[in-house]
C-alpha cells in the first residue's frame, strides 16, 4: 500500500515533466511544417497569408512587396485585402485547393512579425502604464494606510486579479477605449487601448506581489530608520526599496509573463489584422489573439504558421517567467 | 523641505491606490448596470437558443467541475510528492516547472489539446475543453499542496511514525488533515480561476446554443459564448453577453470570497 | 534487566564526515527511568531518536554497532538496527513509542487522537476502542479533565494537557519503552510538574528514557542517568551517584554547572 501511494504520487509529479515536454514537442512538430518552410526568417517577415508567384515574375514581386512596405499607404492597401481573406473562410480554403493544383505557380506565405511586434510592444505598454499605479498601491498597503484599511483595500485589490479577463476585454472595448481615443485620436481599437486595457488587468497582480515583496522587510530595520528620525518617504526609499528590490523586479517580471501569454483583455481591442502598427493608435495583432481568432479557420501550413507563433510564445513566456522566479524570487528569499 | 517631499510622495501613493480602486469601482459598476440592466430570472431557464444562458452556466460548471475532478487528484498527489516523498533534484525540478506552467499562457495551453485531443479525436468536445482547464489547475494545486504541507509541523510527522503508523497513512489521516484548510481554500481560488477562463476553451470545447451533457461533442461554455456574444453587430446580443458577464463575475468573486471566508475563521 | 542494550553504537548523519555518536555502549533498565543529559549538540537527541530509528526517515544515515530490543514475548533479544522492512518499523515504532518537545495532537478530535494509534494497530471493535482510550486518558491523568469533551478538536486543550494527552496516545497502544525528547521544554512549570508525576507513575507498565537539558528534572526523576558530551557516553551511572558522586571531571563540571 505504501508502495502503491508512493509510485501513485510520483507519476502525478512527474506528469507535470510529462505535459511541459509534451506542450514542447507538440507545438514543435505541429510547427515544423511552417519551421522548414520559412525558417527563422519568419520572426522578421511581416506578411501573413499572402499569395506569392514562384514563376519568374515571383522575384520582381517579392522586391516589390519589400520595397512597398516601407510605404505606409500600400501597405495598409495589402492589408485590407489580406482582411478580406481572412474573414472569408471559403475562400481561404478555394485558396489552398488552388495552391495544392498549381503549386509550382504560387504559394502562401506566412510571417510571425507583425503578431510578435504586437504582442511586444501591447506588453510594454502595459508594463509602463501599470508600473507606477502597482507601486504606488504597493507601498500604499504595505507602509501608508493603517492596518484595516489595507487589508480591506488589498481585498479589493485581489478581487480585482480574480475577475476573469474576458470581462476586462469587454469593458475596455465599450467604456474605457471610446474615451482613450477620444482624448489620443485614432481608432478605439488599437495598440494603445489594447496595451492600457492589459495595464489595467496586470495592474492588481502586480501590487498584490509585489507588496508581499515589500512586506518581507523587517520591522527592527524600518523601526531603526524612523527611530533616527527618517520620513516616511525616506525610510521607504532607503530602506523598504533596497531591500527588496530583487524581489520587486521580480515581480514585475511576473506580470510581464502574465502580460505577454494574455488573449481575451487584448482580443477585443487590438483589432486584429496583421498589419504593423505605424502609430500607438494603429490597429495590429499579437501571438495569442492571432492564434484565437484565425486557430478555427485555419488548416495546412496557415494552422502550422499558427502553432510557429504558439512555440515562439511558449518559449518566450518559459523564459521570462524562469527569470522572475528562479533568478529573482529566488534570491529574494 | 524633507517633510513636503514625504507629503507629495504620500499623496502619489494614497492617489494611485485610487486609481486602482477606480478601475475596480468602474469596471464592477458597469458591469452592475449593463449585467443588471440585462439580467432576468428567466436566463437561468432558458438555453441560449432561446436567447437564456441556462445552457451555458450548466455547461461552464461541468467543464471546469470535471476539470477539478481530474487536476485535483493529480495536483494533490504530486504535491504530496515533492513535499513528502521527493528528495534532491527530481522534486525540486517538477516544483519548478509546476511554477512556470502555472503562469504559461493559457491559450497554449488550448492549442496544445487541440493538437493533442481535438484534431486526433475527430472535433472539439466537452472533454478536451475539461483537460485544457485541468492542466491550467494542476499547477496551482500542486502549489497550494506543497505550501500548505510545508506549514505542518515536522514533529506531527514524526508522532505519527512513532505510534506505528506507515508514511502514507500519516500523510493521508494527519498531514493532509493539519493543512486541509489552507488546500481547500487554495483549491477554491483555483476553481475560481478556471471557471472564467476563455482562451483554453476557443478550440478545444468551443460552445453551443443547446443544452448538452454529451462531452464527446462541442460543449456549451458561457466564457466562449460571451466573446461571440459581445462580438455580434446586434445590441441584443451584446446585452446578453453583459448579463452573461455579471453572472460569471458574481459566480467568481463568490467563490473566490467563500475561500478566503474558510481560512480567516479557522484562524 | 536491560529492555534495550545499545552496543558499540555509532551514527552518522547524511553529508557529514565525522559520527555524531562515537561507540555508545549504555542500557535501558526495564521499569526504569533513564535520563541522557549534556550540552546541546553532546548527540543526546540523536541517540533516543535511534532507538526507534524516526531518523529513517530522512534517508542516508549511518549506523553501526548494535541496538537490541528485548522482545516481551519471545524473550529473544533483536537488533533493531537490522530492520529493513515496512512492517517490521511498524512493529518497533509500535513497541518503542516516542514523546516530542512539542506538544504533537493530530488535527482530529480527543478520543480518535487517542485511538489513533489502536487503529493502526487494526483494532476497531468500538467498545475495546473505547475502553483503552478511556484507560489510556486515566493513565494520563486527563480523563477527569476531558471525559465529557471527547469528540471535540484536540486543539483547543492546552499546552500541558496536549502534552498530556500525548503521552496517552504513546500509552495506548502498551509500547515496552517510551522515549520522551525533552517533553517538558515547552510548558509553563505546573504542567511540568505534572507531566513529572505522570512519567515516575508510568514506569510501572513501561521503560523509560527521556533526554533533558534540566538537571533538577533528571535528578528528581531518573533512576540511571547517561551523560553525553560531543558524541561520547562520559558517564553512565545510578542517577545519585551521577550528581552525588560523579567519577569523570566532565561530569563534575557539567553537573556543578562550569560549563554547558
Amino acid at each position: 500500500m505504501e508502495k502503491i501511494f508512493q509510485k501513485l504520487s510520483l507519476s502525478s509529479a512527474s506528469l507535470v515533466f510529462i505535459i511541459l515536454i509534451g506542450i514542447f514537442i507538440t507545438l514543435f512538430s505541429a510547427a515544423k511544417p511552417a519551421i522548414d518552410e520559412f525558417g527563422f526568417d519568419f520572426i522578421f517577415n511581416p506578411d501573413w497569408n499572402k499569395e506569392v508567384v514562384i514563376d519568374a515574375p515571383q522575384a520582381a514581386q517579392n522586391t516589390q512587396s519589400d520595397t512597398l512596405e516601407d510605404e505606409i499607404i500600400t501597405d495598409e492597401d495589402d492589408v485590407i485585402i489580406e482582411d478580406e481573406d481572412d474573414m472569408i473562410a471559403d475562400e481561404d480554403e478555394e485558396d489552398m485547393m488552388l495552391d495544392d493544383e498549381d503549386e509550382a505557380l504560387s504559394k502562401t506565405i506566412y510571417g510571425g512579425l507583425v503578431p510578435i511586434v504586437g504582442t511586444l510592444l501591447t506588453t510594454l505598454i502595459a508594463l509602463v502604464f501599470a508600473l507606477p499605479i502597482a507601486m504606488g498601491i504597493a507601498v500604499f498597503l504595505a507602509e501608508i494606510a493603517p492596518k484595516n484599511i489595507s487589508y480591506f483595500v488589498g481585498i479589493a485589490i485581489e478581487l480585482l486579479a480574480a475577475i476573469p479577463s474576458i470581462i476586462f476585454g469587454m469593458w475596455g472595448l465599450y467604456y474605457f477605449a471610446p474615451i482613450v481615443a477620444d482624448i489620443v485620436g485614432g481608432y478605439q481599437v488599437s495598440l494603445l487601448t489594447a496595451g492600457l486595457v492589459l495595464g489595467v488587468m496586470i495592474l492588481p497582480f502586480m501590487a498584490a506581489i509585489t507588496r508581499d515583496s515589500m512586506n518581507t522587510t523587517p520591522a527592527v530595520l524600518k523601526e531603526s530608520a524612523y527611530a533616527l528620525g527618517a520620513t516616511k518617504f525616506e525610510v521607504i526609499k532607503d530602506i523598504i526599496f533596497p531591500y527588496s528590490k530583487v524581489g520587486i523586479i521580480g515581480s514585475i517580471i511576473l506580470a510581464l509573463g502574465r502580460a505577454l501569454g494574455e488573449t481575451m483583455a487584448v482580443a477585443f481591442l487590438i483589432g486584429s489584422i496583421f498589419v504593423l502598427p505605424e502609430a500607438i493608435n494603429d490597429p495590429t495583432i499579437s501571438i495569442p489573439v492571432a492564434m484565437a481568432n484565425n486557430f478555427g479557420e485555419a488548416s495546412g501550413l496557415g494552422e502550422s504558421a499558427l502553432f510557429y507563433l504558439a512555440l515562439i510564445l511558449f518559449v518566450i513566456s518559459f523564459a521570462v517567467i524562469s527569470l522572475a522566479k528562479f533568478y529573482f524570487l529566488k534570491k529574494a528569499k | 523641505m524633507r517633510l513636503f517631499i514625504n507629503k507629495i510622495f504620500l499623496a502619489l501613493s494614497v492617489f494611485s491606490a485610487l486609481i486602482g480602486l477606480a478601475f475596480l469601482g468602474w469596471i464592477l459598476i458597469t458591469l452592475f448596470i449593463k449585467g443588471l440592466g440585462s439580467f432576468h430570472f428567466n436566463l437561468f431557464l432558458n438555453d441560449l437558443i432561446e436567447g437564456g444562458l441556462r445552457n451555458l452556466i450548466i455547461g461552464q460548471f461541468i467543464l471546469a467541475g470535471l476539470a477539478s475532478l481530474i487536476g485535483i487528484p493529480i495536483g494533490m498527489t504530486a504535491g504530496i510528492y515533492i513535499q513528502e516523498y521527493g528528495r534532491g533534484k527530481y522534486a525540486a525540478l517538477i516544483r519548478d516547472l509546476s511554477d512556470i506552467m502555472m503562469s504559461a499562457p493559457s491559450i497554449v495551453i488550448g492549442a496544445f489539446v487541440y493538437a493533442i485531443i481535438v484534431v486526433p479525436t475527430g472535433g472539439t468536445s466537452g472533454y478536451a475543453g475539461a483537460i485544457a482547464l485541468a492542466i491550467m489547475m494542476i499547477p496551482v494545486v500542486i502549489n497550494t499542496t506543497d505550501n500548505m504541507l510545508s506549514l505542518v509541523p515536522r514533529e506531527l510527522r514524526e508522532a505519527g511514525i512513532a505510534l506505528g503508523a506507515s508514511k502514507y497513512r500519516v500523510i493521508l489521516d494527519i498531514v493532509i488533515k493539519a493543512a486541509k484548510v489552507g488546500i481547500m481554500t487554495g483549491i477554491l481560488l483555483a476553481f475560481a480561476r478556471i471557471i472564467g477562463e476563455t482562451a483554453p476553451l476557443l478550440f478545444t470545447s468551443e460552445t453551443s446554443n443547446y443544452f448538452s451533457l454529451n462531452l464527446s461533442e462541442s460543449f456549451p461554455s458561457l466564457t466562449v459564448s460571451i466573446y461571440d456574444l459581445a462580438n455580434e453587430p446586434e445590441e441584443s446580443s451584446r446585452d446578453l453577453a453583459w448579463a452573461a458577464s455579471f453572472i460569471l463575475t458574481v459566480m467568481v468573486l463568490i467563490i473566490n470570497l467563500t475561500g478566503r471566508f474558510i481560512t480567516r475563521n479557522k484562524k | 534487566m536491560a529492555v534495550m542494550k545499545i552496543k558499540k553504537f555509532s551514527f552518522t548523519y547524511p553529508g557529514v564526515d565525522h559520527p555524531s555518536l562515537k561507540n555508545i555502549t549504555l542500557p535501558i533498565e526495564q521499569n526504569k527511568i533513564t535520563a541522557l543529559i549534556g550540552p546541546s549538540g553532546c548527540g543526546k537527541s540523536t541517540l533516543l531518536r535511534s532507538m526507534n530509528r524516526i531518523h529513517d526517515l530522512y534517508p542516508g544515515n549511518k549506523y553501526d554497532g548494535k541496538i537490541e530490543l528485548l522482545d516481551l514475548e519471545t524473550g529473544k533479544y533483536n537488533n533493531i538496527l537490522e530492520i529493513k522492512k515496512e512492517n517490521e518499523f511498524i512493529k518497533l515504532r509500535q513497541q518503542v513509542g516516542m514523546i516530542f518537545q512539542k506538544p504533537t495532537p493530530f488535527p482530529m478530535s480527543i478520543f480518535d487522537n487517542v485511538a489513533y494509534g489502536l487503529r493502526i494497530a487494526g483494532i476497531k471493535n468500538r467498545s475495546e476502542l473505547q475502553d483503552r482510550v478511556e484507560t489510556a486518558l486515566k493513565g494520563s491523568a486527563l480523563w477527569k479533565e476531558v471525559h465529557d469533551r471527547l469528540d471535540r478538536s484536540a486543539m483547543g486543550l492546552s499546552g500541558g494537557q496536549q502534552q498530556r494527552l500525548c503521552i496517552a496516545r504513546a500509552v495506548a497502544v502498551k509500547p515496552e519503552v517510551l522515549l520522551f525528547d525533552e517533553p517538558t521544554s515547552a510548558l509553563d512549570p505546573i504542567s511540568t510538574g505534572a507531566i513529572e508525576e505522570l512519567i515516575v507513575e508510568l514506569k510501572k507498565d513501561v521503560s523509560i528514557a527521556i533526554v533533558t537539558h534540566n538537571m533538577q528534572q533528571a535528578s528528581r526523576i531518573s533512576d540511571y542517568t547517561a551523560f553525553m558530551y560531543l558524541g561520547d557516553l562520559i558517564e553512565y551511572d545510578k542517577t545519585e551517584n551521577i550528581f552525588l558522586n560523579p567519577k569523570e571531571q566532565q561530569t563534575e563540571d557539567y553537573i556543578t554547572g562550569r560549563f554547558g
